[in-house]
């Protein structure tokens, strides 16, 4: 099969040229240090001087708040725990959600066993954060609110305006992990109220491996790597030169054109879902109708399992993921299905396609096909399909 | 996580697998759901002159459960019930070329469905 379709650009997205000849001359050529204070070590700083520039005006924060990192996960990280560490005096309480990245997740349970209490707030069955659910569990010694922009399995998008009006009213600092939503949806720090955002680079047709994160004037963060004065001390290592110019003109790029890309997408997603819905059963559409990301499709597919349905997929040339237990690891089912109040056997069926600037005219078209084939085969060999269908005795 | 690749022999098995279907009025059946992820199996087998004539198995499972399946419903059939329910795991997953170590229970699954019901056959045949 030649035929190649990528729809998993929530999990990475290629590179895109102008982005590589940006990077390419600081490999090689423009390699110098930008601690030194000689014309090569100059030539670096200015580099990234404008690539933070460029970051800061993509979500309307200044220069000066910030950093750069080593991915989303990496932001994360120093988000929460450098909040934790730096305002423990003031209380040890976080608030989150259940259906956050492991990079959130698995940093609010370390700091749970370093004696931190954390709320992971529940979410309805679209994903929706509740703002008065969040305002409820708001206590006095409450330092930190993280909620994630968008979700990066279901698509769901956060009511973000909301909890930062809330977050700010009672002073609390309110990160949001803005990985899926950089580049697909319009972002503003200053209006939204957003203390602290994590974004990453290879989302939006940047490098891997390169993230950032906006720290609001004034909010103190303890470091988390411990070294030379870089990135005003909060931190330290030599910067990733390359790295962070590819990951300015990706977001400028991105930037540039948040409207017409999320409009593309939208149409190739839409096409999709309903070539889906009108010619398969039992098949539900995971997350929010409208409040979604323009590029996330999520279904589960009743009686069969998804790790089967992606290979076939995959042997078809299309590229997908599942939130099927069989691909996890743990083979528990995704937290996020769970936390939407999926059954784990329909969870078990559930699959993510990502609309993104590899695709073209005709891949949903492509997408709609093969999946009606390939369902249909995988049901016919499911017991609990036929089960269902009542036709145990006599098929 | 451990590699979660399939090697070529679980690939074709998992595109082309052997044995699906059902059995109309078979001689004994089994339905099993696996304990680590939840996933089922069923399998049923036709039983003449002591041996199996024929087996088909229906799975909610993932690609190693479909492959273990086919070569193992492979391997008992033609075999005696009692040579049949002498079938291991591990004879399953060498006879496959070996499955990703987190894939392991997919063919216990496999297994343990056809020995059930190779013994709902036999009990079966203890009582009538
Ligand atoms: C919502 C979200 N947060 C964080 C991350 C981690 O980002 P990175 O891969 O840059 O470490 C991802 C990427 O998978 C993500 O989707
Ligand atoms: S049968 Fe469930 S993971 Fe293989």
């Amino acid at each position: 099969m030649d035929r190649h379709v990528y729809l998993d650009h929530a999990a990475t997205t290629f590179v895109k040229k102008e982005v590589l000849d940006e990077m390419l001359p600081y490999f090689a050529e423009k390699y110098g240090n930008a601690s030194s204070l000689h014309r090569d070590g100059r030539e670096a700083r200015a580099a990234i001087d404008r690539a933070r520039s460029r970051t800061a005006g993509a979500i309307g924060a200044r220069d000066e708040e910030i950093i750069f990192t080593s991915g989303g996960t990496e932001s994360d990280n120093l988000a929460i725990k450098g909040v934790a560490e730096a305002y423990e005096q003031k209380g040890r309480h976080i608030i989150t959600t259940k259906i956050e990245h492991d990079a959130v997740l698995n940093t609010c349970e370390y700091l749970e066993k370093k004696g931190f209490e954390v709320t992971y707030l529940p979410v309805d069955e679209y994903g929706l954060v509740s703002p008065e659910t969040l305002e409820k569990a708001i206590r006095s010694d409450t330092i930190l609110i993280s909620v994630m922009f968008a979700n990066n399995e279901i698509g769901t998008l956060e009511p973000i305006d909301k909890i930062g009006e809330i977050a700010r009213a009672k002073n609390i600092i309110f990160h949001t992990d803005a990985v899926q939503a950089v580049g697909s949806v319009p972002i503003d720090v200053e209006k939204m109220k957003i203390d602290m955002l994590s974004l990453s680079a290879h989302k939006i047709y940047g490098p891997k491996g390169t993230g950032a994160l906006y720290v609001k004037k004034g909010i103190k963060l303890s470091p988390q790597s411990h070294g030379g004065a870089h990135e005003s001390k909060r931190r330290a290592g030599t910067e990733n030169v390359p790295g962070i110019v590819g990951l300015g003109k990706a977001i400028e790029l991105a930037g540039a054109n948040i409207g017409g890309y999320a409009e593309r997408l939208r149409a190739m997603r839409e096409k999709l879902i309903r070539g889906i819905q009108e010619n398969v059963s039992d098949v539900r559409l995971n997350g929010h109708p409208e409040k979604r990301l323009p590029g996330n499709a999520n279904f589960s597919f009743e009686f069969i399992e998804g790790e089967a349905l992606l290979l076939l997929l995959d042997m078809a040339g299309i590229s997908s993921s599942t939130g099927s237990a069989c691909t996890s690891g743990s083979f528990k089912p995704s937290h996020v299905l769970s936390a939407i109040g999926l059954p784990a056997e329909i969870a078990q069926g559930s699959v993510r396609f990502t609309f993104g600037d590899a695709n073209k005219e005709g891949d949903a078209d492509y997408c709609i096909e093969q999946i009606i084939k390939i369902v249909q085969r995988l049901r016919a060999m499911s017991p609990l399909f036929a089960q269902e269908k009542g036709m145990r005795k006599n098929v | 996580m451990s590699e979660m690749s399939y090697n070529e022999i679980v690939l074709e098995h998992f595109t082309n697998p052997r044995n699906v279907g059902e059995i109309q009025d078979p001689d004994g059946e089994a339905i099993l759901t696996s304990k680590v992820c939840g996933d089922m199996m069923k399998v049923q087998i036709k039983v003449e002159n002591g041996a199996v004539a024929d087996i088909k198995f229906k799975t909610f499972g993932c690609g190693a459960a479909i492959a273990s399946s086919s070569i193992a419903t492979e391997m008992v059939k033609g075999k005696t019930v009692e040579e049949a329910l002498k079938i291991t795991n591990n004879a399953v997953v060498d006879a496959l070329g070996g499955l990703p170590p987190a894939k392991l229970h997919c063919s216990v699954l496999a297994e343990q469905a056809i020995k059930m019901a190779l013994e709902d056959y036999v009990n079966k045949h203890k009582q009538g």
